[in-house]
């Protein structure tokens, strides 16, 4: 069971959340783009074997949104790496 | 090949069987070859039997990095079924059913084969609408998917306990009959005897770990952890690492790698002969011929490529097999395993070229222990023609930047 730690809740069991997967960029705007450049936006992952950033929603509890790292293959949940923001928080 | 047959089991039990030859070569790794496959799972050497046999190209190479069908062939649940929504997928799987069903002869191994059909246990209007969508689209290609009645379901599945007080009731079932189990190992080891008596060099122990590529930025060979190999198309059977191994062509791809576990009991006296399904509380059971259960779930909802037991999956599981099967609570858990699976963005398949000239990939397989006959059958029709075969021509890559997207679902859990 994973411990995850919510900036409103604190340290709380994974059943909590809901994981959304990898920390993509922000939707980019269709209409900018040609079909291929959108639907690699849409579509294609990095998905790193290794230590990645990704989303939970505390969807049984505050709500909102969180940004965690983790190692894809130990589960290990660590600081962000130096240079990003501690928890960036989607709206 | 030295083939098996009663006489050549008689023959040899007269020396006390130590006069087995090796059922595939380990020749020493050479500078080149027409084709290289990465990954000797069922995928790789499906796709390495059928470019010899249909095609005549035994130059090839199956590089392996643990142990032939040590990946998720060793660790899958072995469950073979066509019972899908669009009609492309229904046809793939129906024609991968029916080479199933002459494997054994086929290869001259027995694969233990044994087709006895699906059960879907259904605890939800929403899940029954989804699948009785399925049972009308298939209707169109020929495998059966039929609705039956509770007391159906319960004649066909006795083990189960008393079903008033489940949390949800169940409200019908449904009956996939040519759903099938085969031994998981037997069918990589049949496929690479069969693939090796033609010609083709299986590598174990040997990590692809870079490409080669020319000015053109073509690939021409692979980079392993025994040294350089060149190739004239290097083609991508890879499994869950598929997203690793492409970057380092440069690749980006749309998969997601996550953890699929299993596990199995001490073995009792038959108690299931069918594979039971519960796709709305995420849960599927079967016996195999040990008499062991071997269940399993959906998958665990995170990235991961851990290849072990997520616990709180794991729980998930078991409460719904004890709320189902109370009797089952008496049993011990003999092992329990996972296996990184990788799902495309449309959850279909994918076997395709790629932007990367030379290289191939054929991935998106969560669940493709049953598509590996036709999987190999259609990789290998474009590896050595260019073009992609009948049965795949929408499992490319191009169905992305088309926007063509293949929408499917597995069967077992959507929560
Ligand atoms: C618990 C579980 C249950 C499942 N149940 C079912 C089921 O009931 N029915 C079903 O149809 N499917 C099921 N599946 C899915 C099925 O196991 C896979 O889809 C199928 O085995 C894929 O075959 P493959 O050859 O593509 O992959 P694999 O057998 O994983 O082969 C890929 C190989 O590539 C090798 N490799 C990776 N990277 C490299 C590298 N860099 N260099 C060299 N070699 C490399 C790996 O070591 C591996 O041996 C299940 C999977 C799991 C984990
Ligand atoms: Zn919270």
């Amino acid at each position: 069971m994973l411990q995850i730690s919510c900036p409103w809740c604190g340290t709380r069991p994974e059943g909590e959340f809901i994981c959304l997967g990898e920390a993509v960029p922000p939707r980019p705007d269709p209409a900018a783009l040609s079909e291929a450049e959108w639907a690699a936006a849409l579509a294609n992952r990095a998905n790193i074997r290794g230590l990645h950033a990704e989303r939970w929603w505390h969807v049984r509890s505050c709500g909102r949104i969180l940004t965690i790292w983790r190692d894809t293959v130990s589960h290990a949940i660590v600081p962000p790496p130096d240079g990003t923001a501690a928890l960036e928080v989607k709206p | 090949m030295q083939r098996f047959s009663f006489l050549s089991l008689a023959r040899n039990a007269l020396s006390h069987h130590e006069g087995w030859r090796r059922a595939w070569r380990s020749p020493p790794l050479r500078e080149a070859y027409d084709v290289v496959i990465v990954g000797a799972g069922g995928h790789g050497l499906s796709t390495a039997y059928h470019l010899a046999k249909e095609h005549g190209i035994s130059n090839v190479a199956v590089i392996e990095k643990g142990w032939l069908g040590g990946g998720n062939t060793a660790r899958n649940t072995h469950t073979i079924r066509a019972n899908f929504l669009r009609d492309v997928s229904i046809r793939f799987h129906d024609v991968s059913v029916k080479l199933y069903e002459q494997l054994s002869r086929e290869l001259n191994y027995n694969i233990l084969f044994s087709q006895r059909s699906m059960i879907d246990l259904i605890q939800s209007w929403g899940k029954l609408r989804d699948l009785r969508r399925r049972s009308l689209a298939m209707a169109l290609h020929g495998p059966a998917y039929d609705l039956i009645s509770v007391d159906e379901l319960r004649r066909r599945i006795p083990a189960m306990g008393d079903l008033s007080g489940v949390r949800l009731p169940p409200l019908a079932g449904m009956a996939h009959p040519q759903a099938a189990m085969a031994r998981h190992d037997a069918v990589a080891w049949s496929y690479a005897r069969a693939a090796d008596a033609r010609g083709v060099e299986i590598h174990q122990h040997t990590e692809v770990t870079g490409f080669l590529r020319d000015a053109r930025g073509r690939i021409t060979g692979v980079e392993t952890s025994r040294g350089t190999v060149r190739a004239g198309q290097v083609a991508l059977a890879t499994a869950g690492n598929t997203s690793h191994v492409a970057a380092k062509a440069g690749l980006s791809l749309p998969l997601v790698t996550r953890n699929l576990q299993a596990f199995v009991s001490e073995p009792v006296k038959p108690i299931i002969d069918v594979i039971v399904n519960c796709p709305d509380v995420g849960l599927y059971v079967m016996q195999s011929d040990k008499g062991e259960l071997v269940i399993g779930g959906g998958t665990d909802p995170i990235p991961s490529y851990r290849q072990g037991c997520h616990v709180a999956t794991f729980e998930d599981v078991v409460a719904s097999l004890v709320e189902l099967f109370p009797r089952f609570k008496a049993l011990r858990m003999m092992r329990q395993w996972g296996g990184a699976i990788e799902f495309a963005y449309d959850a279909s398949p994918i076997i395709s070229k790629t932007g990367v000239e030379g290289l191939l990939v054929s991935t998106g397989w969560y669940g493709g222990f049953k598509s590996i006959p036709v999987g190999g059958l259609t990789y290998a029709h474009l590896i050595a023609t260019g073009t992609p075969h009948p049965l795949a021509e929408a499992f490319g890559l191009d169905r992305f930047t088309g926007l063509r997207f293949l929408l499917e679902a597995g069967t077992v859990a959507q929560r």
